[in-house]
């Protein structure tokens, strides 16, 4: 069942290596240290990704205005402080890029995987420090290629972050499809490699380098998330990868992958033979399990830091672990609710309803579960636990709108509005936003040995609460009223000029919740020198991490790895006097393991 | 003038921002905290939960009664229009009551169970029989509304070429939209944009050696007679644009390369449309927006707006380049004469060429 250490490359006394700063800080193979180094450049991307949503919704409230702001940050692309409608479109396309794939994948997936998988099941790293060092510098290597794009004279990718063919293929269709297009399919290139590198080292980590009697039904629901989203990952991003070859084929060598019959500024292209929805089918076969990859993880922070927090066991450990597997498999089949109306046979459509609104079941399971872990719990509000509780509220808000988008019927009338852009803010970018946050706040004392202020915590996450309710939940009105998303202005529709004050009090809340964010930024920088120093075990939690020591260690444990008794949540066990028992910590003499 | 007001209201967000940090920090600061919560930050946030529920169920009741309204859940204008509409509000109704018990039971919990020093949970892992009832009621839910969406979907889509549609080509092209029709036979010509000779103003590149397309008609407005079912078939010229007819519930992408269908049955003209009462409300208060920004704009010396008259529209609605925002096309549906009347003014394709 499960392996011990020993056979791993690092000596089993642990010791602690002489480390060069480049070895430590910059090229360093511990995985603790590359989970920070991925949190940093993902936090750096996020701020990036947030401040161009800020920017857009400026536009959106205020179409017609010039606006130094615009003037300012924009450059060329805003003459007289006018946005030009191009830019727009870029800011839409690498805001959404950035935050499902280097924020939300690889800052969430990234950090915690590689925080929590050897500290969580007792290994003294991951599988291969080596191949996780690669793996991080090549996301490194991808956002600073992203963030290049950004200066390309024709402007960056602005096909939108789905880069459907062939708009994102056609320099002609669009400034934005020559270099900055080009760029952005290289960035992702290599980004798809960072992601597969990470996610085989975790799954060879999760499945060999158990401690002593961690048993798969023992492991924490943090690692069975992230180790089935690195399963998910390794099947799905090669198709991602395959699509964007053959559209750089398209695009640079010829090739009809994608492209056929088309005319474009009064002359016909040789393409012949391609087709658009292959593409479509190709992307969203990544594309739909990708939300999955971003989500899971939270999930799976959030399962832990609820169980912590209500110091209860996680209600249905074993439900958790079938609805995961349950999504994880579904999540591979329900691609094609992102076309509906993409012009496939209509008999597909009906499947893909079906297996879509399958996947509802397992993910009522997950809320109901998360409620009954609170019910009758001790719950200890610590800006994690708020966060998680965020994360359940938004997880149901915006996955119950799902169940219209994932009819196809239905999908119809609202495919493409704002009703979309509501329904995946809130059950993927809010709430695997909240995970994120869930996880940093709870794990922070593991990973700077310091705690986070806890005020600060509290007043980000009640203005971030409020404000994230406020931009997307009026976004559904205004969806259901037909307003198309990725409209530059919606001024040149008299249709919609009932739907401009809607727009206003969104981009409001928006500008108010994205200000907080710096709350957190000073938060979260700060208290790395200047916060108190971490007991041990500061949310008296069960689970391994918390048993080594605070100070950095490359091998996590001096000495031997701890073995394990239990599973990961005896808390308010009554056998005990403690309201938690650590899963190192033995069996009393004729002590039944009350869960199995 | 908004720009300046934008950059105040910043500077003041960030100042606040500053001082609420300041006096936070300082907060944590005076209490010697560790770092974790205390049964007074259990008691407060408790207390805040609460408060949150009640945030949540405002901005719903806000949202409804403010901009409930705007939803197409009603006026629909196609035969399958209200099949949808149904549809929609049945699970609409279904996910506001899954809504309001859940957000309770979440918030009030987190409340009620708030934490308190000595205070032990409950040790309850696992029911078999709790998880078995919320594993079955969501699946006979979607169950029902799988099979209700289902035979709607398949009812929609299913075109029935028996009852002699009016066929028409929806044409895509950055950044407008054509129509064709097919004429006397209602037979549309082969088509492909290799053929498009823009000197000679073929420009849907229709096959001029088939008979079928010498009667096409090209327009750059759509006409449909009301009550007649018609089938769309849909081309683009260069990237993908989609269709979206939000007044008839109706929307397909046009794809370079293939052809793609819909079909639908117009049940209101345009006319009948302007007279219905909600309209009529909701044109009075668009023309109300556009009179007061008017009035800023002939301020600032510029022309005034025109006033709005209810249109169907069609509308591109897949990201399709810079002028996305700005291509449609208008629809008129209207009674079979002055439908007939209007299509005896076209020109016929083979009448349009230039030789």
């Amino acid at each position: 069942m499960s392996a011990h250490a020993d056979t791993h490359a690092h000596d089993d006394h642990g010791h602690h290596h002489k480390e060069t700063f480049i070895t430590k800080y910059i090229f360093s193979q511990d995985h603790k240290m590359i989970a920070k180094q991925y949190l940093i450049t993902g936090t750096i991307m996020g701020v990036i990704g947030i401040l161009m949503s800020l920017i857009f919704r400026i536009q959106l409230a205020w179409p017609e205005e010039p606006n130094v702001i615009f003037e300012a940050l924009l450059g060329k692309w805003a003459p007289d402080g006018v946005m030009d409608a191009d830019i727009y479109l870029a800011l839409v396309t690498i805001h959404g890029t950035i935050m499902v794939f280097f924020v939300l994948t690889a800052g969430l997936s990234g950090t915690f995987s590689n925080l929590l998988i050897p500290l969580q099941i007792g290994a003294r790293d991951m599988a291969s420090g080596f191949l996780n060092m690669v793996s991080y510098w090549l996301f490194f290597l991808s956002s600073v290629i992203m963030v290049i794009s950004l200066f390309v004279e024709a402007g960056p990718a602005a096909a939108g972050w789905t880069i459907y063919p062939p708009l994102s293929a056609l320099p002609l269709a669009q400034g934005g499809s020559g270099m900055g297009m080009t760029l952005w399919l290289v960035s992702m290139a290599i980004f798809i490699a960072s992601s597969l590198l990470g996610s085989l080292n975790y799954i060879v980590t999760v499945i060999n380098l158990r401690t002593k009697g961690m048993s798969m039904t023992r492991l924490p629901l943090t690692i069975w998330a992230f180790f089935i989203t690195a399963v998910i990952g390794v099947i799905s991003f090669p198709v991602l990868l395959s699509a964007a070859l053959l559209l750089i084929m398209d695009r640079s060598f010829g090739t009809s992958f994608f492209l056929s019959d088309i005319f474009i500024q009064g002359e016909v292209l040789h393409y012949q033979g391609g087709s658009p929805v292959l593409f479509e089918h190709l992307f969203w076969f990544l594309g739909h399990p990708e939300v999955y990859i971003i989500i899971l993880p939270a999930m799976g922070i959030v399962s832990e830091v609820l169980a912590a927090n209500s110091r209860k066991p996680i209600f249905g450990y074993r439900a958790m672990i079938a609805s995961i597997l349950a999504i994880a498999f579904l999540s591979t089949i329900v691609w094609g609710h992102h076309m509906f109306v993409s012009g496939m046979n209509p008999f597909l459509g009906s499947v893909f309803t079906f297996t879509t609104l399958l996947i509802a079941i397992p993910s009522a399971v997950k809320a109901f579960n998360w409620i009954t872990t609170i019910w009758k719990g001790n719950v200890q509000m610590n800006p994690g636990m708020l966060f998680s509780i965020g994360f359940v509220s938004t997880f149901i808000t915006g996955g119950l709108t799902g169940i219209i988008l994932g009819d196809s019927a239905l999908d119809i009338n609202v495919h493409d509005t704002y009703f979309v852009v509501a329904h995946f803010h809130l059950v993927m970018g809010i709430s695997a936003l909240y995970g994120m946050f869930a996880g940093i706040y709870h794990w922070y004392p593991r990973m700077f040995g310091r705690m986070i202020n806890k005020n600060l915590g509290y007043l980000h996450f009640w203005v971030t609460a409020i404000s994230a309710y406020g931009v997307f939940f009026p976004m559904h009105f205004i969806g259901m009223a037909g307003l198309p998303r990725r409209y530059y202005t919606n001024s040149n529709f008299p249709l919609f000029d009932d739907i401009s004050n809607v727009n206003v009090v969104i981009t409001i809340f928006a500008l108010v919740g994205g200000a907080f964010q710096l709350v957190y930024l000073y938060n979260f920088f700060g208290s790395i020198f200047f916060g108190k120093k971490s007991p041990q075990n500061p949310w008296r939690s069960t689970t391994l991490e918390w048993t080594a020591p605070v100070e950095h260690m490359h091998g996590n444990w001096p000495g031997e790895i701890p073995h394990v008794h239990r599973w990961a949540y005896d808390y308010s066990n009554p056998n005990h006097e403690e309201d938690f028992v650590p899963q190192n910590v033995p069996l009393k003499e004729g002590e039944e393991q009350l869960h199995h | 003038m908004t720009a300046l007001l934008t950059i105040i209201v910043l500077v003041f967000i960030l100042i606040a921002i500053w001082q609420m940090v300041k006096i936070f920090d300082l907060a944590q600061a005076k209490n010697e905290s560790s770092g974790v919560a205390t049964d007074k930050d259990n008691a407060i946030n408790g207390y805040l939960m609460m408060g949150f529920l009640g945030f949540i169920y405002l901005i719903t009741i806000i949202s409804m009664v403010k901009w409930g309204d705007l939803p197409l859940l009603s006026n629909s204008a196609s035969e399958h229009g209200p099949t949808i509409d149904n549809l929609m509000i049945i699970t609409l109704v279904v996910i506001f009551v899954v809504q309001t018990i859940t957000q309770f039971l979440l918030h009030y919990y987190a409340f009620k169970y708030r934490g308190e020093k000595g205070k032990k949970a409950l040790f309850f892992a696992d029911n078999n029989k709790l998880e078995f009832i919320w594993t079955i009621i969501p699946v006979i839910v979607l169950a029902g509304l799988i099979i209700y969406g289902l035979s709607t979907w398949i009812n929609i889509m299913g075109v029935d070429e028996s009852d002699d549609p009016l066929v028409v080509e929806l044409y895509a092209q950055q950044f407008n939209w054509k129509a064709r029709y097919g004429g006397e036979d209602n037979t549309l010509g082969l088509a492909n944009v290799r053929l498009i000779d823009i000197d000679r103003a073929n420009i849907l590149g229709l096959d001029e050696s088939d008979p079928n397309a010498q009667d096409d008609i090209i327009t750059t407005e759509l006409h449909l007679p009301v009550g007649r079912p018609v089938l769309f078939k849909m081309r683009s010229q260069d990237v993908l644009h989609s269709a979206y007819m939000p007044h008839f519930r109706a929307q397909m992408n046009c794809v370079p390369g293939m052809i793609t269908q819909f079909g639908f049955t117009p049940t209101v003209t345009t006319s009948d449309m302007r007279l219905t009462p909600e309209i009529q409300e909701k044109v009075a208060n668009i023309n109300d927006i556009r009179l007061k920004k008017s009035k800023q704009l002939t301020e600032k010396g510029e022309d005034a707006l025109e006033p709005y008259e209810f249109d169907y529209l069609l509308l591109c609605n897949k990201i399709c380049g810079k002028s996305h925002y700005n291509m449609q096309m208008k629809i008129i549906v209207e009674t079979q004469e002055e439908y007939d009347a209007w299509i005896k003014e076209q020109k016929e394709f083979k009448n349009s060429l230039i030789n």
